[in-house]
């Protein structure tokens, strides 16, 4: 035995006796030790329902309901007023819009008396970097918690989660840093093969950019780095609640460890998983400083190529921040964080229909 | 088919905790076996044992043979999987799969064997309903959930997947203890059935229904908490409940036990 050995047996050991618990036979309830237990329990109620306490605990009952009902609202005013905020900022800059704001590929907000600005290459860039980074993600993050959850002794699973904990708390700005100075020259190679073998094909033809690192490709690289840990945690959890009887229904008849996770623990942790993709997605659209330094900035339209370079809506506004001073241009790109909040809105909003309320992140 | 079981010296351990101390007792095939017994007693564990189900619990061991058929089922080499697959069992809470068909969860276990035959599939899907009682309630819609039947419904389910592989022996862990009265009768009448083809092993809380479905009765009993379980005796069901050997038994049939 190992000497962490006794802990686990406990568990192992009360787990067993609480399963039992319930299905406590009628002889066993007529005990002695039984009847003994419940007289106990008949002397503590009285003074769980003393009149003289809840009468006096009034007044700070009101207080106590006035303050947790008051901190609930603050949320929903606060997320309320960010998006009359950004409508309200947004508006006259949209009217004094000389493109089209859905289908331009252009963002000109130099010149006040003429503005030209368009969401379609932000559209295109974010969501290129965001499901390439959600396709690279999803199975590697379903294949750390499917490991921590079956095939990991939970001694060896804890620190491990901890480390993938660790990766959520690196700054974005290190993982900016780390992907356009370690990463894309490291893989640019691949995608050279990438788009030589497999370039007939949008996603890998040339894009408007006239070198391969700093792409799109390189930024989907680094999100799905980034968004991992959110996926790898709350999918974690999901298939370590997989109910054990459902567990033991594919182990009685038989079903290795790949099959009981087919039979159980996937039917059961899909929705969960499937929420957990969406907030990693979530954070993926929002992400703006790892993105602003890896993408680099094109001349040309997006091609729809993951190796274009652009900005996404987030990266955008803010290499623009500092700009912000006349109103109507600063409009633009509010209006421009405008839709990238109404997206994210989305996207958080299928998260919670699929987990159907399970999930709490 | 119906294969018989033998313990031999068998104790169980989960890592340092003695669970249950030198059980010796004999199944024959193709009747039933009870195992009755204060609640900790080791009942179920060592139920849990014949299948290797306990292993799934870390740090859980056992000492002895289990022989099916005079094959030790730990001998090295033997798998637990492959065992699961021809010792069946049906647990204390109903537990179909949720997101399969009624079809599905009947097939489950021979699609694990690699059965694809659709026709094959089929017939015995059929025969297992029928074999357990299900076949005329769910006949119509095969291809709803499992989770949409009642509980004694999904009991029987649960038996007709465990049986649809044939099992060698079938083991029950208080098939009945999450039924109501009615369900609980349909499925001691389809224990009395089934012994005709298989093997029995069932734990149950409740004596009477030890004494109308068995053949033999085993009863387990422990010193104390924390001390391992063991078996007392083991005998013809209506022997145990008569005039059985132990006073220790007859203390705890009559209900004169602590």
């Amino acid at each position: 035995m190992t000497p962490d050995g006794d802990e686990a047996d406990a568990n192992t050991v009360s787990e067993r006796t609480t399963e039992r618990a319930p299905s406590d036979d009628p002889e066993t309830r007529g005990r002695p030790t039984g009847s003994a237990t419940m007289s106990t329990v008949t002397d503590t109620q009285p003074t769980a329902t003393d009149p003289g306490r809840t009468t006096s605990g009034g007044t700070g009952e009101r207080v106590f309901r006035g303050l947790t009902t008051g901190s609930g609202l603050v949320v929903v005013a606060a997320i309320a007023l960010i998006g009359l905020f950004l409508v309200v900022q947004a508006v006259p800059s949209l009217l004094a819009n000389n493109a089209n704001f859905l289908t331009s590929p252009e963002f000109v907000t130099t010149d006040a008396a003429n503005l030209r600005f368009g969401i379609r290459d932000l559209l295109v860039v974010t969501l290129l970097s965001s499901l390439m980074a959600l396709v690279i993600a999803m199975p590697i993050g379903m294949g750390i918690a499917l490991f921590l959850t079956q095939y990991t002794p939970p001694r060896l699973a804890q620190p491990f989660s901890y480390v993938i904990g660790l990766l959520a708390a690196v700054p974005s700005i290190v993982f900016g840093l780390w992907g356009i100075l370690v990463l894309a020259p490291a893989i640019e190679p691949f995608a050279a093969f990438l788009q030589t073998y497999l370039g007939w094909f949008f996603l890998f033809a040339p894009g408007n950019l006239p070198v391969l690192t700093g792409t799109i490709f390189t930024g989907g690289i680094v999100l799905a780095i980034m968004i991992l840990p959110i996926i790898t945690a709350t999918t974690r959890e999901v298939f370590a609640q997989t109910p054990r009887f459902q567990v033991e229904a594919a182990q009685a008849l038989g079903a290795t460890r790949w099959e009981v996770i087919r039979m159980a623990v996937l039917p059961y942790g899909r929705s969960g998983f499937i929420a957990a993709s969406m907030l990693g997605l979530g954070r993926a659209l929002g992400e703006t400083i790892a993105v602003l330094l890896v993408i680099r900035a094109a001349t040309s339209p997006s091609t729809g190529s993951l190796f274009d370079g652009g900005y996404t809506f987030a990266s955008l506004i803010a290499s623009a921040a500092s700009e912000f001073s006349q109103p109507l241009p600063t409009g633009a790109y509010i209006s421009a964080g405008l839709v990238l909040f109404v997206l994210t809105f989305v996207v958080n909003a299928i998260a919670r229909v699929v987990a159907g309320g399970k999930v709490n992140g | 088919m119906a294969k018989r079981l033998d313990l031999k010296d068998v104790d169980i351990y989960y890592g340092d905790f003695h669970a249950v101390q030198n059980v010796n007792l004999s199944v024959p095939p193709r009747s039933v076996t009870s195992f009755i017994g204060p609640s900790g007693c080791g009942k179920s564990t060592v139920l849990r044992t014949l299948n290797r189900m306990h292993e799934e619990i870390p740090g859980a061991r056992v000492e002895g043979q289990i022989q099916l058929d005079g094959e030790d089922i730990y001998a090295r080499g033997s798998d637990a999987v492959a065992v699961r697959r021809t010792i069946g069992m049906v647990f204390q809470r109903p537990n179909p799969f949720p997101t399969m068909s009624i079809r599905d969860n009947v097939v489950a276990g021979l699609k694990l064997q690699g059965v694809r035959d659709k026709k094959k599939l089929d017939e015995v899907c059929e025969a297992s309903l029928r074999g357990a009682n299900l076949w005329k309630e769910v006949s119509g819609r095969l291809d709803k959930p499992g989770g949409g039947l009642s509980g004694g419904q999904q009991q029987r389910l649960c038996i007709a997947r465990a049986i649809a592989v044939q099992p060698d022996v079938l083991l029950m862990d208080e098939p009945c203890s999450a039924l109501d009265p009615i369900s609980t009768l349909a499925i001691e009448d389809l224990i009395g059935d089934l012994k005709k083809d298989y093997t029995i092993v069932i734990v149950t809380h409740n004596m009477q229904q030890a004494a109308r479905v068995s053949d033999q009765t085993a009863f387990f009993n422990l010193e104390a908490t924390g001390k391992p379980g063991h078996l007392v005796e083991i005998d013809d069901t209506e022997k145990i409940f008569s005039n059985p050997t132990e006073r220790e038994t007859e203390d705890y049939i009559s209900g004169r036990f602590g």
